[in-house]
């Protein structure tokens, strides 16, 4: 078999690599740019991140937005795990359609209407409008998504194992804190990660779920680029790609450690037969 | 043992978290909204007539629901416009989408197997940065003094600055760029999994390559196609921040409707009666999707 880049593969991967980073790097060369026009070439300098640190405003979001997104990704981890226990693993039970259909329906559906009808149920129950509102909204979408990437994992390893556990006596719950977990971890971390940079994106749900005094940075740099690009807001991005990035790269680095490791596990323990 | 026979009560206390969290912030705030569509607009807070009130009876409560908003927007060409025109942006988007992934994702899984993984992981590292700032880099470039105007005058391709901004093409960029590892993943799923031997028998019985891939390579990939149309198409129609930010006034979509109703003019029943229209409209490729991936499930036991 073929195992070098055709001419034609290498073309159409180079043009779609180029299409997809070319936009972000520009944001990312110019926010170092000395010119307060954005498009104009003016100088390296870091000044922009020195004025993001005096804008108190923009500090009080980012703020609120991390907390937001901690407390909502290790509840949304935590209730999308149980969930995709559920699915894989509890074969059938009565309202299971109408269970697949909640965690699958909010992956597409459009957040105004997932925003729109939170806040009215809010509104209704005169629930106080905040932190705690956008941080539901936040669980209740990213739950969904973290009961997906869990799942995966949990349809791929071998239900043997935890039969095992269980006929050696180990209850279910011993089993699931022993053996289920330990093996589902990498998903369920970046479960955690996907969850937390859901919610720390999100513009539409905390828009609609906010009320006074909750603002996040999201609502903040949407206030800002409706009034035009600055190099302010080209550093916050900046700062923001760049954790996501070392995040999401940790995270990779992580899993693949853990999987070699499992895999030279298993070779040693097979060693005989190769 | 299988898991079925693990006492019942055991398997409740595991469902009934996400179980009843997904009822009570999933499923009845779409009943809400349902309920406020029906009512109307009162000036106070909240803006509507209420929804729940004890000190009225069932008949008086059902009394009191009209479908005035609906009516209206039916009545309006301007909110039928916005519906049509959001299908038919995100309908376009989702090809344009599936041309430029499709080479993408073929490539990939074409590519050395040792960098496959690599290539991955840069497909989903963008997805991973802020959407909003996606689409603000797009701003950048897009406008008329932007990086493309010039780049493209360096050139010497134009002469007068580009005229994209604020307009339906910069919509089209716009989720082209944002939806694209939606529909690469699932693409590169199915294009992976084809087995190259399938290929080779066609080459060997004299099968041109063009030929092979629209008669072998292109059938086996449709379920990655179609998962992958569903994915972009579904959230495009009720895509809101990037036609405010990048689409013009004359760049009609109903979550931008849905959104100004409710901010601008805080008419909070007809925003109501315009979700439940919208939903109206996704109804059938949402539960279409559903299946596909219940399918899938089943078939990956």
């Amino acid at each position: 078999m073929k195992t070098r880049f055709s001419w034609f593969n290498l073309t159409s991967i180079t043009f779609g690599f180029a299409f997809l980073y070319i936009p972000i790097l520009l944001l990312v060369i110019y926010s170092f740019n000395e010119s307060k026009l954005v498009t104009v070439w003016g100088g390296f300098s870091t000044k922009w991140y020195g004025s993001l640190l005096q804008n108190q405003a923009l500090m009080d979001a980012a703020w609120v937005t991390i907390r937001v997104a901690v407390v909502s990704a290790t509840i949304a981890t935590a209730l999308g795990t149980l969930a995709a226990i559920t699915l894989v693993r509890m074969g059938r039970f009565p309202g299971r359609t109408l269970f697949s259909g909640m965690i699958f329906a909010p992956l597409v559906m459009p957040d105004v209407i997932i925003g729109l009808s939170l806040l009215l149920m809010f509104v209704a129950i005169g629930f106080d409008r905040g932190f705690w509102t956008i941080t539901l909204a936040h669980i209740t979408f990213t739950m969904c998504y973290a009961a997906v990437v869990v799942q995966a994992r949990l349809q791929d390893f071998d239900k043997s194992v935890e039969e095992a556990a269980m006929d050696l006596g180990a209850t279910p719950v011993n089993t699931f804190f022993q053996i289920t977990l330990p093996i589902i971890a990498p998903s369920v971390i970046s479960a955690w990660l996907l969850a937390f940079t859901l919610s720390l994106d999100d513009l539409v749900l905390a828009s609609f779920a906010t009320g006074p005094g909750a603002t996040t940075l999201p609502m903040k740099i949407y206030s800002q680029v409706r009034l035009g690009v600055t190099p302010e807001i080209n550093a916050i991005s900046t700062i923001l790609i760049g954790i996501v990035t070392v995040g999401v790269l940790t995270a990779a680095y992580i899993t693949k450690r853990q999987t070699d490791k499992a895999e030279r596990e298993r070779r040693r323990a097979f060693g005989a037969t190769g | 043992m299988s898991s079925s026979s693990s006492p019942d009560i055991r398997r409740w206390y595991v469902i009934a978290a996400p179980y009843l969290w997904l009822l009570i912030f999933f499923l009845i705030p779409f009943f809400v909204v349902f309920k406020l569509s029906l009512s109307d607009v009162a000036t106070a807070i909240p803006p509507y007539t209420p929804i729940f009130s004890w000190s009225t009876g069932i008949w008086e409560f059902f009394s009191q629901l009209d479908f005035e908003n609906y009516t209206f927007i039916f009545g309006d060409p301007l909110y039928i416009n916005a519906y049509f025109s959001s299908v038919k942006i995100a309908a376009v988007a989702t090809f344009l989408t599936l041309l430029v992934a499709y080479p993408m994702a073929y490539g990939m899984a074409r590519a050395p197997k040792a960098w496959q993984p690599t290539l991955m992981m840069l497909v989903i590292l963008p997805f991973w940065t802020s959407f909003l700032i996606r689409i603000y880099a797009w701003i950048a470039i897009l406008k008329p003094e932007g990086f493309a105007t010039l780049f493209l005058t360096k050139l010497g391709i134009i002469s007068e600055p580009l005229q994209i901004m604020n307009t339906t093409t910069a919509v089209y960029i716009g989720i082209v760029y944002s939806y694209l590892p939606f529909m690469l993943l699932p693409l590169y799923a199915s294009l992976e999994k084809i087995n190259p031997s399938l290929l080779e028998a066609a080459q060997d019985l004299g099968s041109r390559p063009w030929r092979s891939f629209w008669q072998v390579t292109f059938p086996l990939s449709l379920p990655g196609v179609f998962a992958g149309c569903l994915l972009v198409f579904i959230p495009a129609v009720g895509e809101f921040v990037i036609p405010d930010l990048l689409g013009g006034s004359d760049t009609l979509m109903i979550g931008k409707t849905l959104w100004t109703e409710f901010f601008n003019n805080r008419d909070w029943p007809l925003a109501s009666a315009v979700a439940v229209l919208l939903l109206f409209v996704l109804i059938v490729p949402i539960v279409i999707f559903q299946r596909q991936q219940q399918l899938e499930r089943e078939a990956g036991r």
